[in-house]
């Protein structure tokens, strides 16, 4: 709420005015992922992106990444207009993407690596923050010996290890089963509070889009567009008692009122 | 990594721990092939000896053993061994760094691929061997002919391999690496070659094969020494144990190379032990 306060005296950490993506397509039809978004991101601010499968949520997120190109419209990041990828983001994308000749340490490195910064000093930093995931012991092991939810680990405290200011996260956790999400969840929160970067965080799950966001972004069927940015009044730190709660269940019946029938059947990972 | 999957017959598994074989049925299971290898080499000795088959057609393992032992003991075999194997592993060593660092240039630059790709592909299709005579025109009776004719069979498996490894790099691990803006050398050093290794020593597997045929080739189109000529110099004195002896000597070279090859792929390759089988 109080972010929600702050977005006016701030330039926004992430502006989308008037963005469109048409992809060329190989039977020549163009493919309108993206129609028209207007998004506005303050800094510090937890936002969480709900639609139905193939509505451009990717799309969304790998433009704000500069992975990709818009067809039209302006993207600023920080204000200043988005010319592509920068280190500033990190992304965790949807499979864990690691390297699987490298340990785990050292997977957790490789934007260390790439951007020449100090070994030493965000080596340190690495370990910490692995052990903050739980994977102080699994440090030298490599991916193909971890779970799938320790793997996504890894690949958040990877997009973390450089410290930026943006997380960009396309459904980190959509591989999980419930209880192991619900902890991820809660780690990730933790994660946010003490940093307070800017999250834009892509989820199939209803609940863990409000259970995690100050704001979310309900986008329509494809072409995709924003059809309703819903702030989540709930008090911080969240608690998973607070699933329970009337408001919260008012907020998940509002969205899945949005989302429509087709929603739904995505939806089975959370209560 | 180590798992074997083949059910270990007539053992007791112990429950919890991955099903090891015993001791009994690993055994077995080593001795099975070579077994079957003395079984046959008998019964050859058998069938030769018994129905009196004409020497010349077929000699029995026994007499191949004994020009074998002669070979080797008069020094004779393993000289032109030596130079077989120089000219044969020349010819691999320089199809692969030529193999791979072309492989690499047509991977990374579209420049490259679009001037250089199309001959690769339309000269993958003419037979190497077809131009063996004129490559012993171009340079010579010795060694380099030979070297030559090793080099371009054995490269292509190389090349095709390397450029389809590099080719297949995932876009999610591309994507990685361009969100941190890693330039061009750094992500195929980090991401791409690591990631064609698999395919690579695929290639590779089939052309140190390829290129003991390429330096035989050689030898046999024309030469003075090598385990080629001595294969058609045994062939012309219809000495046929002989002939066999040497055969036997190229395979053990082959072989060697093979289980090097593999240790070299297991050791490089660990991470996916599991997809292991590819190359034959
Ligand atoms: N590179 C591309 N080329 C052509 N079409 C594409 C490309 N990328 C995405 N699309 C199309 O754009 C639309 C939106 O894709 P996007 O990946 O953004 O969806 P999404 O919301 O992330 O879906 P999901 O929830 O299933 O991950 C889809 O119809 C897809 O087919
Ligand atoms: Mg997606």
């Amino acid at each position: 709420m109080q972010k929600a306060l702050s977005l006016h005296d701030t330039t926004p950490a992430i502006e989308l005015s008037g963005v469109s993506k048409v992809f060329a397509t190989a039977s020549g039809e163009p493919v309108h992922a993206l129609n028209y978004t207007n998004l506005t991101i303050g800094a510090g601010e937890f936002i969480t992106v709900v639609g139905a499968s193939g509505c451009g949520k990717t799309t969304l997120l790998r433009l704000v990444a500069g992975l990709e190109r818009s067809s039209s419209g302006t993207i600023r990041i920080n204000g200043a207009p988005q010319v592509g990828p920068s280190e500033q983001a990190g992304i965790v994308f949807q499979d864990a993407t690691l390297l699987p000749w490298r340990t785990v340490m050292q997977n957790v490195l490789l934007p260390v690596q790439v951007l020449k910064l100090d070994a030493r000093k965000y080596g340190e930093r690495a370990r910490a923050l692995l052990e903050t995931v739980g994977l102080k012991d699994f440090t030298n092991k490599y991916p193909h010996e971890l779970s799938g939810g320790m793997r996504q680990r890894v690949a958040i405290t990877r997009a973390l290890v450089h410290d930026p200011a943006m997380l960009l996260m396309d459904e980190p956790f959509g591989a999980l089963d419930a209880m192991t999400r619900d902890q991820m969840n809660l780690e990730l929160l933790d994660i946010w509070a003490a940093t307070r970067k800017t999250v834009v965080l892509i989820t199939h799950s209803i609940t863990e889009s409000v259970f995690l966001a100050d704001r979310v972004i309900v986008m329509s069927p494809r072409p995709g567009r924003v059809v309703e940015e819903i702030v989540i009044d709930l008090p911080r730190p969240r608690t998973l008692e607070m699933i329970n709660k009337e408001e919260f269940g008012k907020y998940v019946r509002h969205i899945r009122g949005l989302l429509g029938a087709g929603a739904h059947a995505r939806n089975g990972a959370t209560p | 990594m180590t798992v074997q999957s083949e059910s270990a017959v007539g053992s007791v598994s112990v429950p919890s721990l991955p099903a090891k074989p015993s001791m009994l049925a690993r055994i077995t299971d080593k001795l099975v092939s070579p077994f079957f290898a003395i079984l046959l080499v008998a019964y050859w000795e058998f069938h030769v000896r018994y129905f009196e088959v004409d020497a010349l057609l077929l000699p029995p393992p026994s007499k191949i053993l004994v020009s074998l032992w002669h070979g080797l003991a008069s020094g004779l075999f393993l000289e032109h061994l030596g130079i077989t194997i120089y000219r044969a592993l020349s010819g691999f060593l320089i199809a692969m760094f030529m193999g791979i660092a072309l492989g690499a240039l047509i991977s990374q630059f579209k420049f490259i691929e679009k001037t250089v790709y199309p001959w690769v592909v339309a000269l993958q299709t003419v037979p190497k061997i077809a131009i063996a005579p004129l490559i012993l025109v171009w340079c010579g009776y010795g060694s380099l002919s030979k070297i030559v004719t090793a080099t371009l069979v054995a490269f292509f498996p190389i090349l095709v391999n390397t450029i389809i490894g590099l080719r297949s790099c995932e876009q999610g691990k591309l994507d990685l690496m361009r969100s941190l803006k890693a330039g061009r050398w750094l992500t195929f050093r980090m991401v791409q070659l690591p990631n064609a290794l698999p395919f690579i020593f695929a290639g590779l597997s089939v052309a140190v094969v390829f290129s003991i045929l390429g330096a035989l080739v050689g030898e046999f189109v024309g030469s003075k020494d090598g385990i080629g000529f001595l294969i058609l110099d045994a062939n012309y004195q219809l000495n046929i144990p002989r002939v066999f002896a040497l055969l036997i000597m190229l395979a053990a070279y082959g072989i060697t190379c093979h289980v090097l090859l593999r240790y070299a792929h297991r050791k490089l390759v660990f991470w996916n032990d599991q997809h292991n089988v590819t190359s034959a």
